[in-house]
């Protein structure tokens, strides 16, 4: 990369980055002091030095941005580390939470959770400037597009195979859990090397799947044939549904393969066959599968079975409600009164502790990192960048509309993670690898444009091609005029004076053009 | 804690939430009159450049490179002084990814306030509205220029 005198000119806007990873970190570290004051634990300088290693933890990361991507997005890392800190100190709530009612039952305090998801988020940013080291440019992706599909087909695979010993947990097998290790989530590995490699499918076959068919309401319909890719990922999305009972992922493959074709081919009725196609398999899910009708049900109505199926959601939204506008305050609420507080359902945790105003703010910090990421899609310059960038961030929205959804009672409950705020090492590697990928490519948008000195020689070797490809008539007639001076559509020439046809020899015809 | 004091630090802390959000915000807006991916303006560093802009809009000279119509449709590209490179190759300022485009197609670039577009010997030729063009050629603002299936046009 051309490191000149135009590059200092234009803004890498790192220093804004660094103030507001300061500000996330200054928010981390209120968040936890404001935590530990309400919980009444003792509010020690140690809890100024936990901030200070957030920072530093996350400055580190910031100098792997300058050096590895200096003209990165500046608004995606200070985003991701705000919702990190907000989701740590969330869990750490809970893991007083959960010793104050082990204590009070009488039971043994259990296991903390926050030091996994610290050692985790330590891994997450290790991971984040692996890719962005190994990742110099995200066009080197697509050529491994295939080998990413392969690779996320057999993780998807892998759980469902296994037996249910090690990847069962909580009735949905998706687990590889080596007895003793931590438990792996490849679900989420998944999402990324699939989005890697539909988007090196479609650059190849995009001009194939835009073919238009048959025209229906004013749609043109894509060719019956040209349906597979569509027809896969539907077969595919059905798959994980029976073989793993996790819906989530299901709904997240699916939408993500129907907004990458969307986004590849332009064409509105990949929208309604694929939104059709949905909606088929969803009305034969619902009739044929018992789970995907509880949580149906559980979801028109969690008060009807209020201490059964019904108890999660119902907690979360009195959560919800007892948070209203402004919220308990930190550590002022009882967020561990809902099962699973720390994973799917760490939003109403916040939002109980946080209330309507902080849940606002989270959804906002959420939307600037989504749009971010789309904004890089529209800046770079490849079709590649493009769709990839596209995926990645639709599927980090998707994913925070599925979760956000099933908790508010919006949608029916689907079991994911929130990226950056759930408690989840998988969850949290994969989305540092994305935001990696995200950098990466922002950063080929956003640099400028490399200096390079006239090549001359080029159009020469291109215009000696050029006379062997086209036998026009009008440069059989002329002789042989380097100039292409045949026209090789219908287009006539305009008012020219020369009439219709280039029927003159080279010099007239370029002067003609040059007063035009 | 008093619980005064408990409340002054939720409200406070919930404020700081905020505060994080609109200073984003700020750099989203911020980046928004930067016109481009290329170029994104920063707070507080943005010394020079709306000077140079409003010295340029009085002037009617063309500051973006659009991309109407084809695949890469919406892209934009901040013109500075340098040529525009149009093509299928790597090092293409537009990188287009078209059967119907060359490796090198045209090259669009500054002649004083102009901005002239010149066909490198593509294949199936550059087009000024519908006049091919065959040397270099004034754009004018807002003028098609099509390539291949890609259409750009020069904006304020």
């Amino acid at each position: 990369m051309a490191r000149d005198s135009s590059a200092a000119a234009s803004p890498t806007g790192r220093g804004i980055e660094l103030v507001m990873l300061a500000l996330a970190a200054v928010l981390t570290t209120g968040a936890l002091v404001l935590v530990e004051a309400n919980q009444e634990q003792s509010l020690t300088t140690d809890l100024l030095f936990v901030g200070l290693a957030y920072l530093v933890l996350f400055s580190l990361a910031h100098v792997a941005v300058r050096k590895l991507a200096p003209y990165a997005d500046p608004l995606i890392l200070p985003s991701v580390a705000l919702l990190n800190g907000l989701g740590l100190v969330m869990i750490h709530r809970l893991d007083l939470a959960y010793a104050a009612q082990a204590e009070l039952r009488g039971r043994p305090a259990p296991s903390e959770l926050i030091g996994a998801q610290v050692t985790w988020t330590v891994a997450g940013l290790v991971l984040f400037a692996a890719v962005l080291f190994f990742v110099r440019d995200h066009r080197t992706l697509a050529r491994y597009g295939y080998t990413a599909g392969f690779v996320g087909l057999v993780l998807l695979a892998l759980p469902a195979v296994l037996p249910s010993s090690i990847s069962e947990v909580n009735g949905a097998r998706l687990w590889i859990r080596i007895p003793g290790g931590p438990g792996i989530q490849p679900g989420e590995f998944v999402k990324i090397l699939l989005i890697i490699f539909f988007s090196a499918y479609l650059v190849q076959k995009r001009n194939l799947l835009s073919t238009a068919g048959r025209r229906f309401l004013g749609m043109e319909l894509p060719r019956a044939r040209d349906l597979a890719p569509l027809l896969a990922a539907w077969g595919l999305s059905v798959a994980i549904m029976v073989f793993q009972r996790d819906l989530g992922s299901s709904l997240l493959i699916f939408g993500l393969v129907l907004v990458l074709l969307y986004t590849a081919t332009e064409r509105i009725s990949w929208m309604v066959i694929g939104l059709s196609a949905f909606a088929v398999g969803a009305t034969i899910a619902y009739q044929l599968f018992g789970h995907v009708r509880v949580r149906v049900q559980i979801w028109l109505d969690p008060f009807e079975d209020y201490e059964g199926g019904g108890f999660q959601l119902a907690q979360a939204l009195f959560g919800l409600g007892t948070g209203g506008v402004g919220g308990t305050g930190l550590g002022a609420g009882r967020p561990d009164l809902v099962p699973f507080a720390e994973t799917d359902f760490i939003f109403a945790s916040l939002g109980e502790e946080l209330g309507l105003i902080g849940l606002a703010a989270i959804m906002l910090v959420y939307l600037v990192l989504i749009t971010r990421g789309l904004r890089s899609a529209l800046a770079v310059r490849d079709s590649y960048g493009k769709l990839l960038a596209t995926g990645l961030s639709f599927s980090v929205a998707l994913q925070i509309f599925v979760v956000i959804g099933g908790v508010t009672k919006l949608i029916p409950l689907t079991g994911l993670t929130l990226p950056f705020l759930s408690y989840g090492g998988s969850s949290l590697l994969a989305n540092y690898a994305l935001v990696a990928i995200l950098l990466r490519i922002s950063h080929v948008a956003r640099a400028p444009l490399p200096q390079r000195p006239a090549q001359p020689r080029a159009p020469i070797a291109e215009a000696s091609t050029e006379l062997v490809q086209r036998p026009d008539p009008a440069n059989r007639r002329g002789g042989t005029t380097p100039t292409p001076a045949g026209e090789p559509g219908p287009a006539p020439s305009g008012p020219g004076p020369a009439g219709p046809g280039p029927s003159g020899p080279g010099p007239s015809e370029r002067g003609r053009s040059d007063h035009s | 804690m008093p619980e005064l004091v408990l409340q002054l630090t939720r409200g406070g802390f919930l404020a700081l939430l905020w505060l994080f959000v609109l200073l984003a915000l700020q750099v989203v807006r911020s980046d928004l009159y930067a016109a481009s991916g290329l170029k994104s303006g920063v707070p507080g560093r943005s010394g020079p450049k709306p000077s140079r802009i409003r010295g340029a809009g009085r002037a009617k000279v063309a500051r973006q490179l659009l991309v109407t119509q084809g695949p890469l449709s919406g892209t934009r590209i901040t013109l500075d002084s340098r040529p525009i490179l149009i093509g299928r190759a790597d090092d293409s300022t537009l990188k287009l990814d078209d059967d119907y485009a060359s490796t090198r197609h045209a090259r669009i670039s500054q002649q004083g306030d102009e901005w002239y577009v010149e066909d490198l010997g593509s294949t199936n030729g550059t087009y000024l509205e519908r006049n091919k063009v065959t040397g270099p050629t004034r754009v004018p603002l807002g003028t098609p220029v099509r390539i291949g299936k890609t259409v750009i046009e020069l904006r304020t």
